[in-house]
């Protein structure tokens, strides 16, 4: 008997909602012209910073953070639908992707005879290129995922 | 053959057993007996050798650093129980095979019996005292598996737990035994301590040692007041019970008081403790025998008492008692296994197992008839059986002991005449006695089934009749090996005529009478006053107190209210914390404090503040916002002090939170206020206490010296090893970056949960 | 300033806790950010403060020089901050359902286990 009266009770909640979210922001339009001037400029700043970050502040959670804050903004301005077909990859393969990045830098110590994650490096001119890096990439990826995974999937409800 | 391979051999096989089985199928289930088979041949290749006084040791580490190691001693004594393990295992396979033909979980059945075989033969030839304690688990688990075998019953579940429970709680004492006798002696190989005597004994803790490891005998061997578990065992399939509960595992119990005898034997604890033991249970067992109408509780109470005569022997521990327990210990495992498998040919071939049910069983099973007679003549003492050989050296090593030789002597005449009473039950009444012929066979049993009782009780006569040459393979070596000095024994048929021989006659004579009287001995009910103190009713209100104390603790701990667990944690945390920083606390002496900027104290400020009002506010947004501002507040100290990189993680996250919020808030319930006046202040003074021990321990931990090592090398090696100069970044990227790699994957399944939560929904 | 921090460290633990003790269901939230930013201010804090000097090497030097920030803490607290992000949404979103579902935000009433 009781649980019968819940429900009912939540239904009327549901019903007396304010508009969802997503509609309240699309009529932002200072909102929407902001992100799309910002939008570029973030994504940029994302990828500086995760390739600094062995030597200055910044690195993979960092950067994967600002890139998803930018699409995230995107996504509250346009929709959810509208940042998925700006982002062309699903968050899933995102975090996949970084997952599979992680593991492969990690592998290649063993696959040269040394302990699973040993650091390699190798010089290419002035640059200095390394499995850290490789690694930090997929950090990058995978922090972007997962934030686009949970923000996306709650955008559209 | 090695002997390592010889134990593992029955581990290695078990597994494979049910897929075996189901190959052999039903014609071929007799192979099963060849494992045993291959076993017996294998350690009797041994005995030429342990009679030339040899004896031989396997050693194979296995925990170097405790100093466990897999090592065998054979001598004397491991191998005669070895050869009774495999011998009598031959039987018993060979039996079990065709008394479980067709029943759907046979394999299943081998597969516990093999992992039986190889725990007790590990048991007995284990010189290291951790894996002899491994092993005796072992066979106390495979037991508990056999007993239980037809788990679809009630009786056989709750049966097969006590005898766990018990034998297992006693094995826990041994296992503190041995450590404790570890500690004294130095080093946990048998072997060793037999060298060790004297350095042993006088310890202090010599006799708590040896109290925990006859705690460990006791309870195997079923002696007083351990012994209710093993007629309840009974509910185990036939064969387990002649192999695991007559002839061997209980025998467990045995094998080490004389494996001790060497290192304990003739101490006072010893005698003290192991004679009045074994004299209570002897008696005790044969008379609590006579009661019985099911043939295997009684088998199974004559076989308390048959353990009892055994832990007598050893505790008098004099030659002619060791000798007589020697020759006891082969003869019981000879009649005791047959008699177990005629009472299971009785139940196979006409489903009774009351004797006195059955009548002129002769008529159409010669072979089973003749069977039982001759096993029951060794178990009344009767010549010329090994039984009769035992019996005389039995009484003679209690006329010859060095205390209470005659109420000893009078106990054990008294108890064997319970026994004749009990042969007469078995051997005589259902084969020749009169009575209804309602169940009465038409053929005798298929031969897997008489096969073993006809070749064991055989046995038993003519070890009886030519007892020379066994002696001097057999009995000798294992003589030698519990008194740890060589003797040389001589048996004999007729010994002439002593006031031993008197005796035995007084036995069978008063014997008879007891079997003709039964009825008397069985009338009086146990007054239930008595009843009540009964070791078993003990047991029973142990276990319900254990219940009882179980549901108690979960009804209080286990309330179901998050909030009163979260209480207890707190409080539990709060009160070990909290208490030696109050008592310990010598004012707190920062080692060089950081000055105070003006920002700073601002944002000092600001934090707590922010978060009261998020305690506060009624209002969802406002209760967000005023958190926004806390972390934001954060991230602006994270930057104050040295860590651009927390900062701009702590501003991003903030910002994404914000995001979230945003997105979902609307969904979420409004704040409302459950908890009561009296609640809310409960709360507000066991937080307060938190966070003042918090504010404690954080300052007591600034007060020491912080360990420097970890980050001065990190901070060293970034450049040259890790090509970064932001060591931070290095750190998790490389340094750590195992931990990263689970960070992100946890990271994966945060989201995954998210995704899953929201999208996959049970069709309602 | 270790004083101070030590005290709003302690007070974030007091309200977060408090906030953990409520039988409302959003307020859990509100503690679980506010305990996390306290845990991961607490092990900042006991790592050591100093000013303004991060743990990053010198163009051109082998090492930081002395005093630094204490870089493993921060390691420590960095991969924290992300997690507990990851954390605070699951277990918003699980609120969110089982208020979906069940229609109730009192803890007392989500305790049976057959909905």
């Amino acid at each position: 008997m009781k649980r019968r009266r819940l429900e009912h009770s939540s239904e009327v909640h549901l019903r007396n909602a304010p508009l969802p979210a997503l509609e309240w922001e699309r009529a932002s339009v200072i909102l929407g012209v902001a992100v799309r001037a910002l939008l570029p400029l973030l994504l940029l700043f994302s990828i500086f910073l995760l390739l600094r970050g062995h030597h200055a502040p910044g690195g993979g959670f960092i950067g994967g953070l600002v890139a998803a804050a930018a699409v995230a903004l995107y996504a509250l301005a346009y929709g959810a639908t509208a940042a998925q077909q700006l982002l062309r990859l699903s968050p899933r393969g995102l975090v996949a992707a970084g997952l599979a990045t992680a593991l492969a830098s990690a592998l290649v110590g063993p696959l040269t005879g040394a302990p699973f994650l040993t650091g390699r490096w190798m010089k290419v001119g002035r640059l200095e290129l390394g499995t850290p890096l490789l690694f930090d990439v997929g950090v990058f990826l995978v922090v972007i995922g997962v934030t686009l995974w949970i923000v996306l999937t709650l955008a559209e409800e | 053959m090695d002997v390592l391979l010889a134990v593992l051999s029955g581990f290695l096989l078990a597994p494979l057993a049910p897929w075996l089985d189901r190959r052999l199928g039903k014609r071929w289930g007799w192979m099963w007996a060849l494992v045993p088979l291959g076993l017996l041949l294998f350690f009797l290749r041994f005995v030429p050798a342990l009679a030339r006084g040899e004896a031989f040791t396997r050693r194979l580490p296995w925990i170097p650093r405790l100093d466990v190691h897999l090592s065998f001693h054979l001598d004397g004594l491991s191998v005669l129980f070895a050869l009774l393990i495999s011998g009598i295992g031959v039987f018993i396979f060979l039996y079990a095979a065709c008394y479980l033909e067709g029943h759907p979980h046979r394999g299943r059945f081998f597969l516990s019996l093999l992992g039986f075989m190889a725990s007790m033969l590990g048991l007995v030839l284990a010189d290291n005292a951790i894996a002899l304690f491994v092993f005796w688990e072992l066979t106390s688990l495979s037991s508990y598996l056999l007993i239980g075998f037809e788990h679809e019953r009630e009786r056989a579940r709750s049966a097969a737990l006590q005898a766990l429970l018990v034998t297992g709680a006693g094995g826990l004492a041994l296992l503190a035994g041995w450590l404790l006798l570890g500690q004294i002696g130095g080093g946990i190989e048998l072997s060793q301590w037999r060298h060790q005597r004297e350095q042993l004994i006088v310890h202090p803790h010599a006799e708590w040692a040896l109290a925990l490891i006859l705690l460990g005998a006791f309870t195997k061997s079923a002696q007083f007041p351990f012994h209710f578990w093993l007629p309840n065992a009974m509910e185990a399939p036939t064969p387990v019970s002649a192999y695991l509960h007559s002839a061997t595992m209980v025998k467990a119990g045995v094998y080490l008081l004389a494996r001790l005898q060497p290192i304990f034997g003739g101490t006072e604890l010893w005698n003290a403790t192991i004679v009045p033991v074994g004299a209570v249970t002897l008696s005790l067992g044969a008379l609590l025998a006579v009661r019985q109408r099911e043939a295997k509780r009684l088998l199974a109470y004559s076989t308390v008492s048959a353990l009892g005569v055994l832990t007598l022997l050893l505790g008098v521990g004099t030659p002619t008692a060791v000798m007589a327990a020697m020759v006891f210990l082969l003869a019981h495992a000879l009649y005791k296994a047959a008699l177990f498998l005629i009472a299971g040919i009785w139940d196979h071939e006409m489903g009774a197992r009351e004797p006195e049910r059955l009548a002129g069983l002769r008529r159409t099973m010669p072979i089973t008839t003749a069977a039982a007679v001759l096993a029951a003549a060794s178990l009344a003492g009767l010549p010329p059986s090994l039984g009769f050989l035992s019996k005389e050296l039995f009484y003679e090593a209690l006329r010859t002991a060095p205390r209470w030789p005659l109420l000893l002597l009078a106990n054990a005449v008294l108890a064997g005449m319970a026994l004749v009473a009990v042969a007469g039950l078995m051997g005589v009444r259902p084969f020749f006695g009169r009575g209804p012929i309602e169940l009465q066979p038409r053929h005798e049993a298929p031969w897997p089934l008489w096969l073993g009782p006809s070749l064991l009780s055989l046995g038993g006569t003519i070890s009886g009749l030519w007892p020379a040459s066994l002696e001097r393979m057999l009995l000798n070596p294992a003589i030698t090996a519990v008194l740890g000095e060589s003797v040389h024994t001589h048996l004999a048929l007729w010994p002439g005529l002593n006031p031993v021989l008197l005796l035995s006659v007084l036995t069978i004579v008063g014997g008879i009478g007891m079997y003709a009287g039964r009825g008397i001995v069985r009338a009086p009910a146990l007054p239930s006053v008595l009843a009540r103190f009964a070791p078993s009713a003990a047991y029973a209100s142990l276990l319900n107190g254990i219940y009882v104390l179980a549901r108690l603790q979960t009804r209080v701990l286990q309330s179901g209210h998050l909030r009163y667990y979260l209480l207890t944690i707190i409080a539990w945390t709060v009160s070990i914390v909290g208490y030696p920083l109050v008592t310990r606390a010598d004012g707190v002496a920062l080692r060089r404090p950081a000055p105070e900027h003006v920002l700073d104290i601002g944002l000092a400020l600001i934090i707590p503040l922010a978060a009261l009002a998020a305690v506060r506010f009624t209002s969802r947004l406002a209760a967000i916002a005023t958190l926004g501002v806390v972390g934001y507040a954060i991230a602006l100290l994270y930057m104050i002090f040295g860590a651009p990189d927390l900062a701009l993680t702590q501003f991003m996250v903030e910002s994404l939170t914000v995001i979230l919020f945003v997105l979902i808030f609307y969904h979420l319930p409004r704040f409302t206020t459950l908890s009561g006046r009296w609640a809310r202040a409960r709360d507000v003074v066991v937080s307060l206490l938190a966070g003042g021990m918090v504010s404690g321990l954080v300052l007591s931990i600034l007060g020491m010296s912080p360990p420097d090592a970890i980050s001065e090398y990190f901070v060293h090696k970034s450049v040259p090893e890790a090509h970064g100069r932001n060591v931070v970044n290095v750190i998790l990227v490389d340094f750590r970056a195992l931990d990263t790699l689970g960070e992100i994957t946890v990271l994966a399944l945060a989201g995954l949960g998210v995704y899953a939560l929201m999208r996959l929904r049970v069709e309602e | 300033m270790e004083l101070l921090l030590a005290i709003v460290i302690g007070s974030l633990y007091a309200t977060g806790l408090y906030m953990l003790l409520r039988r409302s269901v959003v307020k859990l939230i509100i503690g679980l950010g506010l305990l996390s930013n306290g845990s991961n201010l607490l092990i900042f804090t006991i790592g050591r403060l100093v000013r303004g000097r991060p743990p990053i090497v010198p163009e051109g030097e082998s090492s930081v020089p002395s005093p630094f920030a204490d870089p493993l803490p921060q390691a420590l607290i960095l991969t924290a901050i992300v997690i507990s992000f990851g954390v605070l949404a699951f277990a918003l979103v699980l609120i969110h359902r089982a208020y979906q579902k069940v229609g109730t935000d009192d803890l007392d009433d989500l305790k049976t286990t057959d909905m």
